[in-house]
């Protein structure tokens, strides 16, 4: 999965959790919880999504690596979704 | 017209989903009626053969007008033992959806091994699946959400036939379009387009796939989608996940798209204010009394974080499903935390149905209930919050989550606050606040230590119970979380 792949990912993904949020709108090392008003059950959602459309498990204790876009786009193209 | 809420004033009929003629079952949808604050499926107590619809759709009439007259059930339920119809007379004007109707429904089925939660089970006939067909991908078996939503999406892909199979027609032929489980179908074909697209095309009733994108690589963007809509809004059915639909004059000009905006706008102004109503009535009716303690929650996430690791994402566990667990097992120490006033009276409730306050993204707060949450394993919970929240935000919840939460529950600790005291839900008469779980210098033994640990406040009524009690009651739940597997 290249850097864009993985952003286009978290985007249909993050839509779909949460369709008003704009990604554009969140900074690079910003989370995403705080910038986009996501609780736990958003996440769960969101982690959920990535998981449907990757087939990575992304266990819990990752959880912190997928809270800002680079670290999610980082976790996804170097896990080997 | 169900009261759904205390805030209800006034409900409007905003589709029929059954007709004269037609056999229900206890808990079938019957309608969608449209509150300042959602739009929710109204589900029905009675068993029998609707005779007449009273109140034709787009009427707004007031909590308590009686829609329809069921007559007694000539033939059989079609499937599942029916149902014993109410002794009550065939109306719906009985502001008690509280606590009966929801029994039925809210059982697990379990039948051969088949773990399926009541609210997936509703979905899965929505969408024409049959769960018997699936397998669960959640722990021990259990299907999911996801599961039930693949499987409809998979339905949808192979024909555009009408969804329910198992379903009776005539509630079938009367749904315009699926329901609103729109997160699960992005784009079928690939096609990319921007959230901000999905959104508006969800709200116009356009299908993503058929608009023509003009954005960069062919990504639909919203122009595109608003373009769409002007060519196709005549004939859309109403979207009935949306709001304001009815507010958009009948011939769509080019400002359809706008004012469908400015009608959900006037819904906000609307739900600000039946808000404030409810609240200001609670704080000028209930005597709230406000306590709070500090509990020490690392047993409880440790042993969420060990569950966790053997769970599937799909089947994994969030903190807020403990915390609600708890609170509904904590009244059975203290029942005067669960039930309803009316009048000067409290009528405590052998049923407990958490209201779960849920903020919506636009703005607002619905508090709807999951319903017998004591007899729910936490699995069984966590299916169930996560269905209800992700309902909610939606946009389409039911009459009996609505009408009947006994108690509510309220977690801030999302949003970094240690602490909630929150306002009563009349007729209720308690509420539970939770604060984030954060690591604390924490002493205990002597010794001073880093836990991590939550806030727990809680907001009662003094006409009903009173400081010691309320102690006691916060006392249990404490006690309850130091031992998350029980739970």
């Amino acid at each position: 999965m290249t850097d864009d792949d993985a952003r286009d990912l978290i985007r249909t993904v993050l839509g779909e959790v949460a369709p008003e949020a704009d990604l554009d709108s969140v900074g690079p090392d910003e989370t995403m919880q705080e910038a986009l008003d996501l609780d736990s059950i958003d996440f769960l959602n969101f982690v959920t999504g990535l998981h449907e459309r990757t087939g990575l498990e992304i266990p819990e204790r990752d959880y912190p690596e997928l809270s800002t876009v680079e670290g999610c786009v980082r976790y996804l193209t170097t896990s080997g979704g | 017209m169900p009261s759904l809420g205390a805030d209800m004033e006034v409900g409007k009929v905003a589709k029929w989903l059954v007709g004269p003629g037609d056999v229900v079952r206890r808990g079938d949808v019957v309608a969608v009626v449209e509150t300042e604050k959602s739009t929710i499926e109204v589900e029905i107590f009675e068993a029998g053969v609707i005779e007449e619809l009273l109140v034709p759709e787009g009427d707004e009439v007031p909590v308590g007008t009686t829609l329809a007259r069921v007559g007694a059930s000539g033939g059989t339920a079609a499937r599942a033992p029916a149902p014993e119809p109410a002794p009550e007379p065939a109306t719906k004007r009985r502001r008690s959806a509280v606590g009966a109707p929801a029994a039925a429904s809210t059982r697990m089925i379990r039948s051969g091994g088949l773990v399926v939660s009541p609210v997936l089970r509703h979905l899965a006939e929505r969408l024409g699946v049959d769960v018997h067909a699936l397998d669960g991908s959640g722990a021990g078996g259990m299907i999911t959400r996801a599961d039930v939503e693949s499987a409809g999406a998979r339905l949808r892909q192979v024909s555009h036939a009408p969804m329910n199979a198992g379903r009776r027609a005539p509630v079938l032929g009367a749904r315009p379009s699926p329901p609103p489980v729109r997160r699960a179908h992005p784009s079928l074909t690939g096609v990319r387009s921007s959230p901000l697209a999905r959104r508006v095309a969800d709200e116009l009733n356009i299908e993503i796939d058929d608009v023509q994108g003009t954005g960069p690589g062919g990504a639909i963007v919203v122009s595109d989608v608003r373009r769409a809509a002007q060519g196709k809004l005549p004939e859309a059915a109403p979207s009935l996940g949306q709001s304001g639909e009815e507010e958009v004059p009948k011939e769509p000009g080019p400002d359809a798209a706008i004012s469908g905006t400015v009608a959900g706008d006037a819904r906000q102004v609307a739900m600000r204010r039946a808000i404030g109503a409810l609240m200001a009535r609670s704080k000028r009716e209930i005597p709230h009394y406000y306590l709070s303690t500090d509990i020490d929650m690392s047993r409880a996430v440790a042993w969420l974080e060990q569950a966790n690791v053997e769970r599937p994402v799909t089947a994994r566990l969030v903190v807020p499903a403990l915390l609600i667990k708890a609170t509904a097992l904590a009244v059975a120490t203290v029942p005067e935390m669960n039930g309803f006033m009316t009048g000067d009276t409290f009528e405590p409730s052998a049923d407990v149905h958490v209201g779960v306050a849920v903020s919506l993204r636009t703005g607002g707060v619905i508090a709807p209930a999951i319903h017998h949450v004591d007899r729910l394993s936490v699995d069984e919970l966590m299916v169930a919050l996560r269905d209800l929240v992700n309902r909610a935000r939606g946009g389409m919840l039911r009459s009996s989550e609505m009408s009947d939460p006994t108690i509510t529950v309220t977690n801030l600790g999302d949003l970094g606050v240690d602490s909630v005291f929150g306002v009563i839900y009349p007729p209720q008469v308690a509420l539970v606040g939770f604060g984030r779980v954060a690591e604390r210098a924490w002493a205990a033994d002597g010794m001073v230590g880093v836990r991590s640990c939550a806030t727990a406040t809680l907001s009662a009524d003094h006409r009903v119970s009173d400081g010691h009690r309320g102690g006691r009651f916060l006392g249990t739940i404490d006690r309850l979380l130091q031992h998350p597997e029980e739970l």
